[in-house]
């Protein structure tokens, strides 16, 4: 922050210097602002566009679903059971049931890109609320708080979700309630370390004493500071979430049959794989392209946007 | 001369404080016990809160309402809820978990005989993960921008992407069905007669081999634990590589590894002895971590393995509703969990004291 602002000092004085003689005018280039440089940035990352593509592709096809989708995921064709790929009209051949693969997989598609965004709203909404009121407000709620997010760090993120599923009950909405809690406290400490780091910098003590309100304050002028780190663990939060509840349906924790999860469709297969490999291969594919999709572009935004790294 | 750096820091700590160690010693020793407090509080709440009666699942859908009042009375269900925990917490303190509802053993009896299973297949994923994921980090560091750094980091990141349990049958379907190499699940050949003493079966058929001088226990046993150790250990493998690399390339970076390079001693004296040994310290870090979260991705994995250790047993308890099981369990790995952090923190603190004076 510092460095920026002496910057801006000096952009000034450096113009003062250069003031056009009284009549004349003179273009200075404007200084590419932080959103510029990152865009530029961004188009020279060649992993973070290859995740960017992925994600739109994999967006694209799940709000498309039944358009791009050859047959219904649900429908099951008992004489084409177990049809190997390249089967006329099966592209990807069929599961145990005569469902075309091809299809469940689009409309996975659309489940998991449901489930990581949704699950990272449900931690999104609440960390930041949290984070910034705490890292705000400090005093006893800071201090509870603090000793909430310890206990739930106490447990490794995957016992975590499956012991909130287990209070819960096993369904798919259960599922990303419960990886939506989980990956609160990640939130939370981001973004009360951002506010106790923002909450005495100039810019906000000169807000204040022009008549701000807290509430202005906290989620008018502090929180799109720490919006950079945030973005990036939402990034990669979103492949975490989708990992997860595959997990999860896995185990039976998540989506019920005859969903086509990803992770369902997995653990469908499992008696499979001396017969039809295809059954069990897709999907584990379709998971691993997504996610990995998300951890690329989340890898590109944290190079970009932490100017550390900024040469 | 490599060490200065290394050197300055263990001064420091000598001179200054073993006062300021003490303190954060004890700062982090105070802060575990509300911690596990708030864990125990939380897997009792897990069973109080969760839909569904233990004395329904103990005596099944066909029970009367008269048996099932009886039950919940010597299970003391039938008192107030603070009155539950505090039974609860008083129990917890003394590691008794009760009874499990399926079994009717000791929940405690039960981990006793499957943690050591759990135990040694996080050790063997942890060992291939450490080994192959410093050695690809070094490798990527040494030869920056080359095609062997491209694949190592985009390897690197398949494997933290891939669904674990996915990987696990593939491994399955490739090695054990495909090319018949390799057993598909449990931890030795069903046929051998085998009694384990420490249920550490690396271990124990060590022990056989010294006194029977029979290898065909170890060979079972090891042949067993490759595919679950390298489900296991994939996703610490691509993280260790990454910070390896990454920490590597720091090192390399500065200037005593300059004037090591400048003073003519030979690269992978400068690289293998002066700076991996620097770089390690991050990895240390990462590797502990790992090994914590290991425990819980165990779930996964011996549930495909059929290996019988805790997280396979902690899954069927979840599955039956065994709720002594499932708190006793969930509480043992949590427990685990906080003390491995507690000790990398501390190992930490010890080599790096910056990060106790914040």
């Amino acid at each position: 922050m510092k460095t920026e602002n002496n910057d801006k000092d000096m952009n000034l004085e450096r113009t003062a210097d250069r003031m056009p003689p009284v009549g004349k005018t003179l273009d200075v280039p404007d200084e590419p602002t932080f959103f510029q440089e990152s865009i530029h940035q961004l188009k020279r990352n060649k992993g973070a566009i290859a995740g960017l593509v992925v994600i739109a592709l994999f967006l694209a096809v799940g709000i498309f679903a039944p358009y791009v989708s050859p047959h219904d995921p649900l429908e099951q064709v008992i004489e084409m059971r177990k049809s190997p790929p390249f089967t006329e009209g099966y592209l990807l051949g069929t599961d145990d049931l005569g469902r075309d693969m091809l299809s469940r997989l689009i409309f996975g598609a659309r489940i998991s890109m449901i489930i990581g965004v949704v699950s990272v709203g449900i931690a999104m909404f609440f960390g930041l609320l949290i984070g910034v009121v705490s890292g705000y407000y400090g005093g006893w709620f800071d201090k509870i708080v603090m000793r909430i997010i310890d206990i739930m760090l106490a447990f490794p993120y995957v016992l975590l979700t499956i012991v909130i599923v287990a209070i819960l009950g096993a369904s798919l909405t259960n599922a990303m309630i419960a990886i939506g809690i989980s990956q609160i406290p990640r939130y939370v400490r981001l973004v009360r370390a951002s506010v106790l780091a923002e909450k005495e910098a100039d810019y906000v003590i000169a807000e204040r004493s022009i008549g701000a309100s807290n509430f202005e304050l906290m989620f008018g002028s502090i929180l799109p500071n720490c919006l950079a780190p945030i973005s990036v663990q939402a990034t990669l939060g979103v492949g975490e979430a989708i990992l997860s509840s595959a997990a999860l349906s896995f185990l039976g924790l998540g989506a019920q049959p005859p969903t086509p999860e990803w992770g369902l469709m997995i653990a469908s297969s499992r008696e499979f794989i001396t017969s039809a490999w295809w059954i069990v291969t897709f999907p584990g594919i379709a998971t691993l392209f997504a996610v990995l999709g998300f951890n690329l572009f989340g890898d590109g935004l944290r190079d970009i946007l932490d100017p550390k790294l900024r040469d | 001369m490599g060490n200065r750096g290394h050197a300055v820091s263990v001064s420091f700590v000598q001179r200054d404080n073993g006062l300021q160690m003490l303190k954060y010693l004890l700062k982090r020793l105070s802060l575990l016990i509300p911690t596990l407090i708030g864990v125990a509080t939380l897997v009792f709440a897990m069973v109080a809160l969760s839909p569904g009666d233990p004395a329904r699942v103990m005596l099944g859908e066909r029970a009367t309402k008269a048996q099932l009042e009886k039950i919940r009375a010597e299970m003391g269900l039938d008192r107030p809820l603070i009155e539950q925990y505090g039974i609860y917490m008083k129990n917890m303190v003394q590691l008794d978990f009760g009874e499990s509802i399926k079994t009717g053993r000791k929940v405690m009896d039960e981990i006793k005989e499957l943690y050591p299973a759990t135990i040694e297949l996080a050790f063997f994923a942890m060992l291939f993960a450490t080994i192959v994921g410093i050695i690809i980090g070094v490798l990527s560091a040494t030869r920056r921008n080359t095609w062997i750094d491209y694949t190592s980091m985009v390897g690197a990141l398949v494997g933290v992407s891939l669904p674990v349990f996915w990987l696990a049958l593939v491994l399955i379907m490739i090695f054990s069905v495909g090319f018949d190499l390799l057993p598909t699940g449990g931890r030795i050949n069903i046929r051998y007669y085998f009694e384990p003493m420490t249920n550490f079966y690396v271990i124990d058929s060590i022990i056989y081999l010294f006194r029977e001088g029979d290898p065909k226990f170890l060979t079972s046993v090891l042949r067993h634990i490759i595919l679950p150790a390298i489900a296991l250990g994939t996703i610490p493998l691509a993280i260790i590589a990454r910070v390896t690399r990454s920490s590597m390339l720091e090192v390399l970076k500065q200037d005593y590894i300059k004037t090591a390079r400048s003073a003519g001693i030979l690269e992978n004296r400068v690289v293998y002895r002066y700076a991996l040994k620097n770089a390690l310290l991050p990895v240390i870090t990462i590797i502990g971590i790992q090994f914590g979260l290991l425990l819980s991705g165990a779930i996964l994995t011996e549930t495909i393995f059929a290996w019988p250790g805790i997280g396979k047993w902690l899954y069927k308890a979840i599955e039956a509703r065994d709720y002594p099981a499932v708190q006793g369990g969930v509480m043992v790995i949590a427990t685990t969990f906080v003390l491995i952090n507690l000790v990398v923190d501390i190992l930490y603190s010890l080599v790096n004291p910056k990060i106790r004076l914040q």
